[in-house]
């Protein structure tokens, strides 16, 4: 397998299981913000809301653009900060 | 690598949501060169990528259960006519009363279904606890069912025509706001836009919320305004608790359990106030987790992972207008959907490039001019959260 095989290989994404190859063919194809990749693959939408991923995928976007990372749009972020459970939201109202 | 910037084309679309991309498709099938669709973000990134996913026929106007049967036809055979796998998952719609008044309404919306090729039906509580299996609704009066609604992915229905469009031609430019719209002696002529100008003799108005400051400035007054409506996402967990999408008029909510497991919950602002903003409240995360846990008791230990809103482009009957300007030709619009616009996305944009193409189209929308409102010729639809 040569180095390129091997990295397309590497989840990037492991909420949704997504790997490095899945994310730069869709950049290839022209989806290259970061939420976009997010509409298509999930990435930055399972329990650890791109905490694992976003970083990785904003390098890659760049590199692939040819452009330094601080251009790259970092995509929306969205609340709660920390997964809450329903019953604690639920039991606030009861206060 | 920048693109190419085309100054005419033979169509302008304005808008890639669901109607933009569904239209762009349509028009690229029947044939139709030069599309070109203007975004001022990204595809679906608007109020088709923030919409609760619900596609259904149950609905209380003939218009509506036509166009509504007709989407979930196109949506079944999808994924095989794009080539894209679009998340399409059909466990019904469980519509819930909690009035007697509101159990007659839906009665008598089955009957028509019924009349319309429709298979809704009422069913009893027992039935309602075993098509979903952790609903606890013992102050509900009755429910309706229609196996066939359900829910598809916004996010890759949309792309799954952007993509198909872009490879049947349709020019797409992302990020690329229309400011003007250029009309002489009654006649469209092109657009203005944030990154030039394209002249054009159809121009497409599909910009959901914003469709009646895009119709502004081809001096139409459209009667429509926009709500932000919020809505939230639960981490997943195993699939089955709430295989059906969960509605009630009434009650202000609808919930869906989507294929990957997340639990989506959603309702309406109180007072439906006009709002363009796309914040998140404390208020609407209380609320909404109060009610999830109250019919679904068993999700009390489910994490909320992410909450975000999207808007409503209302029309004053809540369904939409799909067709060309009576005032300004070659100015055609699809827009007003009051919170189904992705639902009827696959059939609005097949209708609506079918009228561009061939001047006549396959289920007559004539009754979807916006000269109804003026003419007070409203079709009130009840079926509406």
């Amino acid at each position: 397998m040569t180095e390129e095989e091997k990295e397309r290989n590497v989840i990037v994404c492991r909420c949704e299981e997504i790997t490095m190859g899945e994310i730069r063919d869709w950049i290839a194809r022209g989806y290259d913000t970061f939420d976009e990749l997010k509409h298509i693959l999930r990435v930055g939408m399972g329990p650890c809301q791109g905490r694992g991923c976003r970083e990785i995928i904003l390098r890659e976007i760049a590199k692939m653009k040819n452009v330094p990372v601080s251009q790259v749009d970092p995509g929306t972020f969205r609340p709660p900060s920390k997964p809450v459970k329903l019953e604690l939201l639920a039991e606030e109202v009861d206060k | 690598m920048p693109e190419e910037w085309k100054n005419t084309a033979n169509v302008v679309v304005i808008g890639a949501g669901i109607q933009g991309c569904s239209i762009a498709y349509n028009l690229a099938k029947l044939g139709m060169k030069d599309v070109v669709v203007l975004e001022k973000d990204t595809p679906t990134a608007g109020s088709t990528g923030r919409c609760a996913a619900g596609i259904r026929a149950q609905w209380g106007t003939k218009m509506n259960c036509q166009l509504g049967l007709a989407s979930l036809e196109i949506l079944e055979n999808l994924h095989e006519e794009l080539g894209m796998d679009i998340g399409l998952h059909q466990g019904g719609y469980l519509m819930v009363a909690y009035k007697e008044s509101e159990f007659e309404q839906l009665k008598k919306n089955v009957a028509l279904q019924n009349s319309l090729g429709i298979t809704s039906r009422v069913v009893s509580k027992e039935e309602a606890y075993e098509i979903c299996p952790t609903l606890s609704a013992e102050d509900a009066v009755g429910f309706t069912y229609h196996h066939r609604d359900g829910h598809a992915d916004p996010f890759l229905t949309t792309i799954a025509y952007h993509k198909a469009a872009s490879e049947r031609g349709v020019r797409f430019y992302k990020f690329t706001e229309c400011t003007g719209i250029k009309v002489k002696d009654g006649e469209v002529k092109g657009v203005v836009t944030t990154r030039g100008e394209i002249d054009a003799p159809v121009v497409v108005d599909a910009a959901g919320p914003y469709s009646q400051h895009i119709a502004a400035m081809a001096g139409i007054k459209l009667p429509f305004y926009s709500e932000r409506h919020e809505i939230l996402v639960t981490e997943p967990v195993e699939f089955g608790v709430c295989p059906c999408m969960l509605m009630s008029f009434s009650g202000n909510y609808y919930i869906q359990q989507r294929p990957i497991g997340s639990i989506i919950a959603g309702c309406s602002p109180e007072g439906h106030p006009e709002d363009y903003s796309l914040g998140n409240t404390w208020n609407f995360l209380e609320h909404m987790s109060r009610v999830i846990v109250k019919l679904l008791p068993k999700l009390g230990g489910v994490r909320v992972v992410r909450q975000w809103s999207g808007m409503y482009n209302m029309s004053p009957d809540k369904q939409p207008v799909i067709g060309e300007s009576k005032e300004v030709k070659g100015f055609y619009i699809s827009a007003g959907f009051s919170g189904h616009g992705f639902m009827f996305g696959p059939i609005s944009g097949k209708l609506l490039a079918e009228l561009i193409v061939t001047g006549t189209s396959s289920i007559p929308i004539d009754v979807l001019n916006y000269d109804r409102f003026e003419k007070g010729e409203l079709i009130e639809e009840p079926a509406v959260v």
